[in-house]
């Protein structure tokens, strides 16, 4: 029996744009997010947190605190596993500090008690004696030879000798010699670039639910993007077996890669331990600002040559992030999109991995890459204005496309770079006149989208509908891409199918929903789920049948003979297999697990047009519109969603968003108000043009799309407005103070 | 610390609780009204997911104490259905994708619902005004505001 | 915190004279509820004025003037009928703050009384010249929106005093009002600059004038030598550089998160110039 689902045309549920499974839930406020959970005898919880940037711990004092009433149990470090190592010790460590203080807002202990309020009044009773240290919270400041070491022995192997040790990951990579190739060029461009640190926002704070006993058995509520890795990494931090935390991920408002790993949950398991009672503990806003992982700060310094034509020399970049008091801001990632769009003979990037007094930073959609394309973009924008050139002709003349070499080595694929553009130079938006005090901005992007650990179980039921277990977190509309998929395999109604987001104890390892890997992988395993299930439904009417499994094919929901000499049998409907399923061999389920590795490469390209107030700098986006490559866009409506929100928050990281630190390193604008995220009135309507070239790695074509559209906004947003003021924007964000001063430079 | 009795309407239903005069309206509802449907994105009135009206008012529950709710009638997301039939909002609101995590979805209806009863014809300027003090991270607002204009026109056909 | 919810001023007053430790008074409560979140402020005493009759209304004063009781909103402003054709700059100021949700709360006298100098409202009542009324226990007094704040957070109000509402003067002829501010995005921000200003022509040429700013300074503050710049002329391009020129001279901000000195300063004129003319056409009749 011949079955391969793999197609990419014809397609009756894929492709269409049905009501998502969990809707209902969702506008009646009946869908249960992290906050939304209770349990009988619950306590309530509170984290107490440095106000200090850098500070070593001398004393903590709860007695206080413990002799109030209503206060059942208080945490600090010493409840918490010793001995762990490596990215187990970062994140315990980021969980509740050690002997320092390491950015403001890093918990020092925590207090569970009988209400909120008393919980919050528990808080301020407990003494925490500090002794200040020198902090620093500036990528460039921060390794300045006197800067002050934040922790010394944090760097890793892959640092040079000679670099201070605030530098703790380097990466470098590259082919051909840029210094001929610059020397080649008629026009090289060296540029110096910053970015702030912007937070993902996501609108649900961080909440759970946890309960544990001295029996090391606990089960844990909350919002994530990845429930595995917070049992993993839960268990880790508080000495138990991994398999006796059973983790349940609720509804989630919003991730953006921010809820990719743990910051209270441990907590919450800790003092529910010590209290011996469930424990719910909720972030403030506050705390989610200055605790949980906003993106990197970046300073970036890009080179490219070019001749007149518009062929690219040589292209160099170093790429410095900042990422709070521990490693892994994703300098190797900025410095590998930085100039994945072009076909380059002559490349080198070097990326830095720089520690400060900040909170650990987080993954926040394409984590690295929107800066790298900020700062390399707007090179390609002022050479293409010094050299009367056209922004999309001159990327169509240096496009990565299938069998050049990638700057960071690999061979590419096939990919869609040279469709996006060729869609944008068509698109009506690129050829509409400009108003005075207007500009108009181009850019590309890129992301690489994932695979990574992947288990999905499918079960027939009776009357021949279908409940489908994953376990990635629905962000964002998944559930109705799983459906649509199992709907086209088994060729059932996409409203016959549930999707459910399973939790730990029910199903296989799944890695986070992250890297836009979602409808990629999760999306694969459904697919060979229910083909597992169609090959059994198969072999079931084959041997109502009496005929060989392999002379039955699978068709629009019905089992049919092969052909002529496989007999003359009336097919039959997946009703008619299911439903004496118990009779005939038992309950008909799928189910597949692996670790994809074909996931699709995304380009984009963004073109905007930007109207700067000449008298007061402020900028309004008047148009925007988003082209991208989505391999094969399996709900059109959520791929359109994915587009025009990654965009939204572009346009916020390039105009307004920023973290804001005093000289006491402390973080100033700890909230929406002063955090300034685009309001409704702030944006226009996206306009979105979805590209499919396949992605020979999935059996449908499909590409990631979440992350790859927070790529080119803040290039292509800073190359309108350089281009609207006649000024190169090089420092992000464009607030208005800036632009303005950019005017009055041009104007002397 | 003592606490309030408080006797209020909540979605037409005579409720009574008691609480400590520090808490909002918004850990009423939810901590012990059991409503979980308004949701606290901020605890500030910046994001709006915490959005109801409270005698036909639309205020930001977390901006409003819970004794303050004595003698008033509160609306929530859990009462805009009627029985088992939708709002036209909420129908639009599934059928355009108007939501993608969902978490700012019940105070955006609050909202919007709110605004169609003062103004059943805005236009895109006037939604995007009335809805600034409501946070959407996901959307770009895009499929929201369409949605919203959408179902406006469909209850002016239908009046 | 012990919360009362008072039915009469005098019982309103005796309680604030009487408590210890922090009292506030909560009327739309979007400040003070805001502090208590934030840990800013935990009052000990909260008085609730709400209850108190009178308190909702927007009514004529016999002079022609307004009369905005101390719990009235935003939201009630805007939809009054007549207020806004008096005062547009007054209460388009007001409208400014915050979103629909907190318009259905905020109130403009908690906006004066809450005393930060970026306070929206405040620019406008003070070009208005408005008058807050307040009852305490040596009995009324009424204080010039301009004096009421002291410094940020502070007001000149004395302890048991209590604002029971705010009067504009009549409006009269051939006069009009505007304020504008300047944010970063087109709503829900704190003002970086407010300018409102106030006057009265007869044809062409201005015959009286009030400017105020907000957020340069530690209070909103009244700019007197507006009069010199503006009265006895029509509104050319002189005028108005000479009136960008005043309002730049008048800043005395400080650098933060919001915004620099520098730019702080240079758009106090731009506005200045931006409210006058919206100002000189509402009072030669253009429509708010």
């Amino acid at each position: 029996m011949a079955l391969d689902s793999s197609k990419t045309t014809g397609f009756k549920y894929v492709g269409t744009r049905p009501n998502r499974p969990d809707g209902l839930d969702k506008v009646t406020g009946r869908a249960k997010f992290g906050a939304d959970a209770t349990a009988p005898g619950m306590l309530f919880a509170a984290i107490k947190r440095s106000p200090h940037a850098h500070a070593k711990i001398v004393k903590i004092d709860a007695s206080k605190a413990l002799a109030m009433e209503g206060v059942k149990a208080v945490v600090t470090r010493a409840d918490f596993a010793e001995g762990l190592t490596g990215e187990d010790w970062n994140i315990l460590e980021n969980v509740m500090a050690g002997d320092t203080a390491l950015y403001d807002g890093h918990a020092v202990a925590a207090v569970a008690a009988t209400s909120a309020l008393i919980a919050k009044d528990a808080i301020k009773a407990i003494e925490v004696e500090y002794q200040i240290l020198p902090h620093v919270t500036d990528v460039d400041k921060a390794i300045e030879p006197d800067a002050p070491v934040i922790r010394a022995g944090a760097a890793d192997a892959s640092v040079p000798e000679g670099l201070h040790p605030n530098v703790v990951r380097y990466y470098e990579s590259g082919h051909g010699d840029v210094e001929a190739g610059f020397a080649e060029a008629d026009l090289v461009i060296e540029e110096h670039f910053t970015t702030e640190a912007t937070h993902q926002g996501y609108i649900e704070p961080h909440a759970c639910l946890g309960t544990l006993g001295g029996d090391g058995k606990g089960e844990l509520w909350c919002c994530t993007q990845g429930h595995w890795n917070v049992q993993k990494v839960c268990a880790a931090l508080l000495g138990l077996e991994t398999s006796q935390l059973r983790v349940t991920a609720s509804e989630i408002g919003g991730g953006f890669g921010g809820k990719t790993t743990v910051f209270i949950e441990p907590v919450a398991l800790a003092l529910s331990r010590k209290a011996n009672r469930p424990v719910k503990l909720v972030m403030t806003r506050s705390e989610v600002f200055r605790a949980s992982g906003p993106t990197s700060s970046t300073s970036m310094n890009v080179k490219i040559g070019m001749k007149k034509d518009g062929t690219i020399t040589a292209a160099q970049g170093i790429f410095r992030l900042q990422g709070g008091a521990f490693p892994g801001a994703p300098c190797d990632m900025t410095a590998m999109c930085a100039f994945a769009p072009y076909n380059l003979k002559n490349v080198h990037q070097v990326g830095y991995d720089v520690i400060t007094n900040r909170p650990k930073q987080a993954a926040y959609r394409a984590p690295g890459s929107p800066m790298a394309a900020f700062a390399v973009e707007s090179v390609m924008d002022e050479l293409c204005n010094q050299l009367g050139l056209d922004p999309i002709e001159v990327r169509l003349k240096n496009a990565s496309h299938e069998g050049t070499t990638a700057n960071f080595g690999i061979t590419w694929p096939r990919i869609g770079l040279v469709e996006t553009l060729e869609a944008a130079k068509a698109h009506p938006h690129y050829a509409a006149p400009l108003k005075p005090g207007q500009g108009r901005g181009i850019s590309c992007g890129f992301w690489f989208n994932h695979g990574g650990e992947t288990s999905v179980s499918l079960a027939m039921s009776e009357d021949g509908s279908a409940q489908i277990m994953v376990g990635t977190p629905d962000i964002g509309g998944s559930r109705a891409s799983m459906a649509l998929m199992a709907a086209e395999v088994l060729g059932i109604p996409y409203e016959n199918i549930r999707c459910t987001i399973a939790d730990t104890s029910s199903l296989g390892y799944n890695e986070i929903s992250h890297g836009s890997r979602v409808t990629y992988a999760s999306g694969l395993a459904t697919i060979k789920a229910a083909e597992a299930a169609v090959e059994e439904l198969c072999r079931r009417a084959a041997a109502k049948w009496d005929i060989p499994a392999e002379a039955v094919y699978w068709e629009d929901g019905y089992a049919k003979p092969s052909g002529p000499n496989a007999g003359d049998h009336e097919p039959l409907h997946i009703t008619e297999l299911t439903a004496d399923m118990g009779a005939t061999g038992g309950p008909i389920n799928g189910h597949f697990e692996a670790t994809p590795e074909g996931a699709g490469v995304s380009f984009a390209t963004h073109i905007v047009d930007a109207e700067v107030d000449p008298e007061t700098g402020a900028t309004k986006v008047v148009r925007y519109t988003v082209v991208q490559d989505a391999g094969k866009a399996i709900h059109p409506t959520y791929v359109e969603g994915q587009f025009q929100g990654g965009a939204a928050q572009g346009i916020g990281w390039a105009l307004n968003e920023e973290y804001i630190y005093g000289e006491d390193g402390r973080l100033q604008n700890a909230g929406f108000l002063d955090y300034r995220i685009p309001v409704a009135s702030d944006l226009p309507f996206i306009d979105t043009v979805i590209v499919e070239v396949p992605n020979p790695g999935h059996p449908f074509g499909v590409r990631g799309v979440g992350e790859t559209s927070i790529c080119p906004p803040l290039a292509a947003i800073a190359n309108a407005v350089s281009n609207a003021v006649g000024v190169r924007m090089r420092q992000l964000p464009m607030r208005p103070a800036r632009v303005l001063e950019a005017l009055e430079s041009k104007n002397g | 610390m003592s606490k309030t009795h408080v006797t209020t309407k909540v979605n037409g239903d005579e409720v009574e609780f008691l609480c400590d005069p520090r808490e909002t309206l918004l850990d009423v509802l939810r901590d012990r009204l059991g409503l979980t449907g308004a949701k606290e994105g901020c605890g500030t009135g910046d994001c709006g997911a915490c959005s109801v009206t409270v005698d036909g008012r639309l205020v930001c529950s977390c901006l409003m104490l819970g004794v303050e709710a004595e003698g008033k009638e509160i609306g929530t997301v859990e009462g805009i259905a009627q029985g088992e039939t939708l709002h036209p909002l909420q129908k639009k609101f599934i059928e355009y994708a108007a939501l993608q995590c969902g978490i700012c979805t019940p105070g955006i209806l609050i909202a919007a619902k709110s605004l169609l009863e003062k103004n059943p014809a805005p236009t895109e300027t006037e939604v995007r005004y009335w809805l600034a003090g409501n946070l959407c991270r996901c959307t770009g607002y895009d499929k929201i505001i369409r949605a919203v204009m959408d179902t406006a026109a469909e209850m002016r056909e239908a009046s | 915190m012990h919360y009362y919810k008072p039915a009469s001023f005098a019982e309103a007053v005796a309680l604030a004279a009487g408590a210890e430790g922090i009292t506030r008074i909560l009327a739309g409560g979007t400040d003070v509820l805001v502090q208590m979140r934030a840990d800013i402020v935990t009052p000990d005493t909260l008085i609730d004025i709400k209850a108190i009759p009178g308190t909702h209304e927007i009514a004529r004063t016999a002079e022609g003037g307004w009369r905005i009781g101390v719990a009235v909103t935003g939201a009630e402003m805007s939809e009054h009928p007549e207020l806004g054709r008096d005062w547009p700059g007054v209460v388009e100021a007001m409208d400014l703050i915050g979103s629909t949700q907190v318009q259905g709360r905020a109130t403009p006298i908690g906006n004066l009384c809450n005393a930060s100098p970026a306070a929206d409202s405040v620019p406008a009542m003070i070009a208005a010249g408005a008058v807050l009324n307040v009852i305490g226990p040596d009995g009324s007094r009424d204080i010039p929106a301009e004096e009421v704040p002291a410094g940020p957070g502070k007001t000149t109000l004395k302890k048991g005093e209590i604002a029971t509402a705010l009067t504009l003067p009549p409006r009269g002829q051939n006069g009009g009002d505007a304020y504008q501010r300047f944010i970063p995005r087109t709503e829900m921000d704190i003002a970086v600059v407010g300018c409102a200003l106030n006057l009265t022509v007869e044809g062409d040429q201005i015959t009286s004038a009030r400017m105020a700013l907000g957020a340069v300074a530690p209070t909103a503050l009244l700019i007197p030598a507006v009069t010199e710049v503006l009265v006895g002329k029509t509104l050319d391009d002189d005028a108005l550089a000479a009136l960008a020129a005043l309002a730049e001279a008048n800043c005395n901000p400080i650098d933060d998160k919001r915004g620099t000195v520098k730019f702080r300063t240079h758009v106090a004129g731009v506005l200045a110039r931006r409210v006058a003319q919206i100002a000189y056409d509402r009072a030669k009749g253009a429509k708010a």
